[in-house]
């Protein structure tokens, strides 16, 4: 069982690419190998910024040969039908069988093919792969026309058994596969061969290559603890980083250095951010103090000076760079203390969508919205109006134009700085939340204001401009500003009309239509938390199911009450009326909705069950008052004995009409009755 | 082709003395890639924004004809005067650039072999390529490669073109642009500009940086942002792509009768909309909604240009047996 070994080695791949085209590497080669009839024992990709690598371990030695039976035409067909069956398996009339089949004679193929050597099926699969390879984007290069990530220098391409190591002859493009590598740019020492996979790894590590990416970023963050922990710092987490900067070196060489006292006074967010986003840095911070004052740096090379030159270097890179975040940190002050107006001034210039108007537009109709729901999240209104004024204004400031990502926190920093209230710089910063369905959701009372006057604004003006999102295309996020109203609302139990609020947003919008939208996100939303689909409809056909947060709580009263036994009584009972019912208004097509009259009750059993209903009245009516769901429910559930002791006791379709109409009508009080917290009838089974 | 533009790389043990001045560096680069086979060209005389604007850039990134040329560039960016105080920030700032066609397949080595043979030893510095793709909406050009980084600072752009004004670059040229202050300033080991020494230091008449531009930087600032004749630019704008269109629809036959397409004179009026939109964007008189629209104008005249010149010989155009510039049949 022989070995694979392919190297494809390139000039520098961008880290971002690196993980997913080694994983489709392995996944074309061996796929390929798969299907060409060969099979594997397991295989491995890996990658650094010059390489992409596959081992396969055995991988049998060649395919079985493969004999196939064809069915061609009887003898007696025409002509043309016997052309085609000979083009479509290749072979000649000569070449075929004729069999007695069913009456008739009937020509068929058999074609055999032989069983191909390992070799030169992983030649073919290989060339396909890189020819076909999924790069996000990739290039020409010199005169040739093969595209790759970066141009392709050399392909290392070997198979190994007991008898040693063979190149697979294979040729892409002018590049012939060989048996040689080489290690790192500077520190490597010319191209060498290998002999297999082990050999490869330890030569490219003698040749200063970690092959891994796993084992470079445990190594960086090893080092980097241990550099913090040396100077009594500690390195800040940063996992999306550590897998960058893994894909941009092939021998990690941590180096800590020092921010310079005058940048300190800058907001740790702004430094983190400038050192992550320019320079590729690791934040350290002083752990008493939890202010950031270091940064580890990643060389790609060891250096007789450990290191030195190339720290002092970095060091003055990010002096350059944090003093252009000082100068845009004062600037940006300059303009925060004298209460933000140029920025406000210059929103009027920025479009926010052609059919939608400008941002300063924009935000005069969040803080008239803002100033709207202020009461029904216990804001004052006028804070809520003055956050919702400023709250974007950051978006014109020097340094979110540097670091959009800053958007918001930099808005609290200068709200604080102009002046404003704790809860207006507050709301700047948090408006924009929740953006994932994981994030945290504001709940002071004026963040919420703004940040669900922020979400209706989108969605009511985009909804009135017909741009709704189809299918997998919702260019403006408009799925996720709806999931962001529910949760706000949900989470901090707003209560009130959606409707309305839809109503004093953007003009001209289907509100009906944008709150179906609303429920059907709120539907993906509550499954994800278990409730049933059929529980979450019962509830919706409630009046008021524009008000999440009561919807929700009927939902969550419903589906905790039909886990418990009274649940089930109460659907039983339920259902039993309602269907007979049902029944008896189809066929005699009324609605039997007129009230039953106790004076026509005969015998005990029904007696029985208007006086179960009039007590269960008195309970529920309050209890739905107070949204006391559970007790409503717990009240409706003790009809179910006064129900089946009156099926028992009396015959609905009694011969006196007078008797039966108000026999439907009491089932008709008792639908009514269960009917209080959620249509049952929408309940599964 | 490739075999003779790229004779000699100088290995890693080559010693090399430290340069002393900013001119030495550009001396240096320009003895270094004329030795790799490199026409080392003068600057365009020309207002542009970046080396990439020289005809001998994005024209001759065009067609099939083989091409290699070095040469410095001064570049203008109206909208990054600091009026000379700022250590990095410049309006006019010189970038050096290369360009070979079609790009050898060691070109990353011959560039490292630049920086060796301006004092960079790699033994002590990290040299780092970084995705960067680059993108000229205002060319119609695009391509893939890296921003070079030396010890965590950008000391070049690396760029494969893939398309210019619109054309497909077939073959592929290799660009190399090294923003010349930046990279002489941590060569040199200065912190401000305009304390880099110019000349050697000890010449009998030692210039910095500042004795030369420090008081143009403040003038040109001023005049960029506050002073500029708007109403004056905006029509020389309208004159330039007006010029342009007119000049690539003019009749490919001249009153001689010989076939003459003007892309380069066409060329120039794009150069010069591209500049004039770079400093009414200075002056800040053109919105977010028409600042896509002027960059939409200048690429449409790039893509005209580009048009015009692959039907030129020089743009690898075949003509049957007639001499272009000569008188047809």
């Amino acid at each position: 069982m022989p070995d694979l070994l392919i190297e494809l080695f390139s000039e520098e791949i961008p880290a971002r690419m690196q993980g997913k085209a080694a994983a489709d590497l392995k996944r074309l080669v061996t796929d390929g190998l798969v299907e060409a009839g060969l099979t594997y024992a397991s295989a491995g990709a890996f990658s650094t910024p010059r390489r992409l690598v596959l081992s396969v371990e055995g991988l049998t030695a060649e395919s079985k040969p493969v004999r196939e039976e064809r069915k061609g035409p009887r003898t007696d067909a025409p002509a043309a039908a016997l052309e085609g069956f000979l083009r479509s398996t290749g072979l000649t009339k000569e070449q075929l069988e004729v069999r007695d089949d069913k009456k008739a004679q009937v020509y068929f193929a058999v074609i055999e093919k032989p069983g191909r050597q390992a070799a030169e099926i992983v030649a073919e699969v290989l060339e396909g792969a890189v020819r076909n390879f999924p790069w996000p984007k990739s290039m020409r290069w010199g005169s040739g026309s093969l595209r790759w990530v970066r141009p392709l220098q050399s392909i290392l391409c070997l198979m190994v058994d007991e008898g040693g190591a063979a190149v697979v002859p294979l040729e892409i493009d002018g590049i012939t596969a060989g048996e040689t590598t080489e290690g790192h740019r500077f520190m490597g020492n010319g191209r060498f061969a290998v002999s297999s996979f082990d050999d490869y790894r330890a030569k490219l590590w003698r040749a200063k290559v970690m092959l891994d990416a796993d084992e470079r970023a445990a190594h960086i963050w090893q080092d980097a603890v241990n550099l913090a922990f040396a100077a009594g710092l500690e390195a800040v987490e940063d996992r999306g980083l550590l897998a960058e900067v893994a894909g941009l070196v092939e021998w990690p060489v941590p180096l800590m250095g020092r921010i310079g006292e005058e940048f300190l006074h800058l907001p740790p967010e702004v430094l983190q951010t400038s050192m992550k986003e320019h320079q590729k840095f690791f934040s350290v911070k002083n752990p008493k103090t939890g202010r950031i004052e270091g940064f580890i740096t990643v060389a790609n090379t060891e250096t007789a000076d450990q290191g030195a030159t190339i720290l002092k270097g970095n060091q003055k890179v990010l002096s350059a760079r944090l003093s252009d975040a000082r100068f845009f940190w004062e600037n940006d002050l300059r303009v925060a203390k004298a209460g933000m107006g140029d920025w406000l001034r210059g929103l009027e210039a920025v479009t926010f969508h052609n059919k939608l108007g400008s941002q300063a537009e924009r935000i005069g109709r969040i803080a008239a919205l803002a100033r709207e729901i202020a009461p029904l999240v216990g804001a004052d209104a006028g804070v809520a109006e003055q956050a919702a004024r400023v709250a974007k204004a950051d978006l014109r400031s020097s340094m979110v134009g540097e670091f959009p990502e800053l958007q918001g926190l930099m808005g609290m920093y200068y709200a604080t700085e102009a002046g404003l209230p704790e809860a207006v710089a507050k709301a700047a910063r948090d408006h924009y939340s929740p953006l994932g369905p994981t994030d945290d959701v504001p709940t002071d009372p004026v963040s919420v204001a703004v940040a669900l006057a922020d979400k209706i604004d989108t969605l009511t003006g985009f909804w009135a401009i017909d741009e709704k999102p189809t299918g997998s295309k919702d260019p403006f996020a408009l799925r996720r500003a709806a999931l962001g109203v529910i949760r706000l609302v949900l989470v901090n139990g707003v209560r009130g009309s959606l409707l309305s609020v839809f109503g004093k947003g953007y003009a001209g919008v289907d509100a009906a239509d944008l709150l179906d939208f609303f429920h059907d996100r709120l539907k993906v939303f509550l499954k994800d938390q278990g409730i049933r689909h059929d529980v979450i409809d019962a509830c919706l056909a409630m009046p008021g199911n524009d008000d999440l947060t009561l919807l929700v709580k009927r939902a969550q009263a419903l589906q905790s009450f039909l886990a418990s036994e009274d649940g089930t009584n109460l659907v039983q009972g339920f259902k039993r009326a309602n269907n007979i019912l049902s029944q008896a208004e189809a066929k005699d097509g009324v609605e039997y909705s007129f009230g039953a009259d106790p004076k026509f009750a005969e015998g005990d059993g029904e007696k029985a069950l208007f006086n179960a209903l009039d007590v269960a009245e008195a309970a529920i009516g309050p209890a739905i008052r107070s949204e006391d769901f559970a007790a409503a429910m717990g009240a409706m559930a003790q009809l179910r004995a006064p129900i089946d002791a009156f099926f028992t006791a009396v015959q609905v379709n009694s011969d006196n009409q007078v008797v039966r109409r108000n026999r439907l009508n009491l089932l008709h009080r008792i639908r009514t009755v269960c009917g209080g917290v959620a249509d049952l009838s929408r309940l599964d089974g | 082709m490739e075999g003779a533009v790229l004779k000699r790389v100088p290995r890693m043990a080559d010693t090399v003395i430290p340069p002393r001045s900013f001119q030495e560096i550009i001396l240096r680069l320009q003895s270094y890639w004329g030795a790799q086979g490199c026409a080392v060209l003068q600057p365009y005389d020309m207002e542009v924004g970046a080396g990439t604007f020289h005809p001998a850039t994005t024209l001759r990134a065009l067609g099939s004809k083989p091409w290699a040329a070095a040469y410095v560039q001064p570049s203008r960016r109206p909208t990054d005067g600091r009026y000379g105080e700022n250590p990095n920030r410049l309006q006019h700032y010189y970038q050096y650039q290369v360009l070979i066609k079609p790009s050898p397949p060691n070109l990353q080595e011959l560039y490292l072999g630049s920086l060796r043979a301006i004092g960079i030893d790699m033994g002590l510095h990290d040299i780092r390529f970084v995705e960067d793709d680059w993108e000229s909406p205002t060319l119609g050009a695009w391509g893939l490669g890296w921003e070079v980084w030396c010890d965590g600072m950008e000391v070049s752009q690396f760029t494969y073109f893939q398309q210019v004004g619109g054309h497909d670059c077939r073959p592929v040229s290799g660009e190399l642009t090294y923003g010349l202050e930046r990279l002489a300033m941590y060569v040199l080991g200065i912190d401000h500009v305009m304390e880099m020494p110019f000349n050697d230091p000890a010449s009998p008449i030692p210039l910095k940086y500042g004795d030369i531009f420090r008081q143009t930087e403040q003038e040109y600032s001023r005049w960029n942002f506050d002073q500029a004749d708007t109403g004056m630019l905006f029509q020389h704008f309208k004159d330039a792509e007006a010029e342009c269109e007119r000049i690539l629809a003019a009749d490919a036959t001249d009153k001689a009768g010989r076939r003459i397409v003007m892309a380069h004179p066409a060329y120039d009026q794009c150069i010069k909309a591209s500049h004039l939109f770079n400093l009414l964007d200075a002056r800040g008189v053109i919105s977010v909604t028409e600042r896509q629209a002027y960059i939409g104008r200048v690429r449409a005249l790039a893509k005209k240009c580009a048009d015009a010149f692959v039907t030129t010989e020089a743009g690898g155009a075949e003509f049957g047996g007639v001499a272009p510039g000569g008188v047809a049949a």
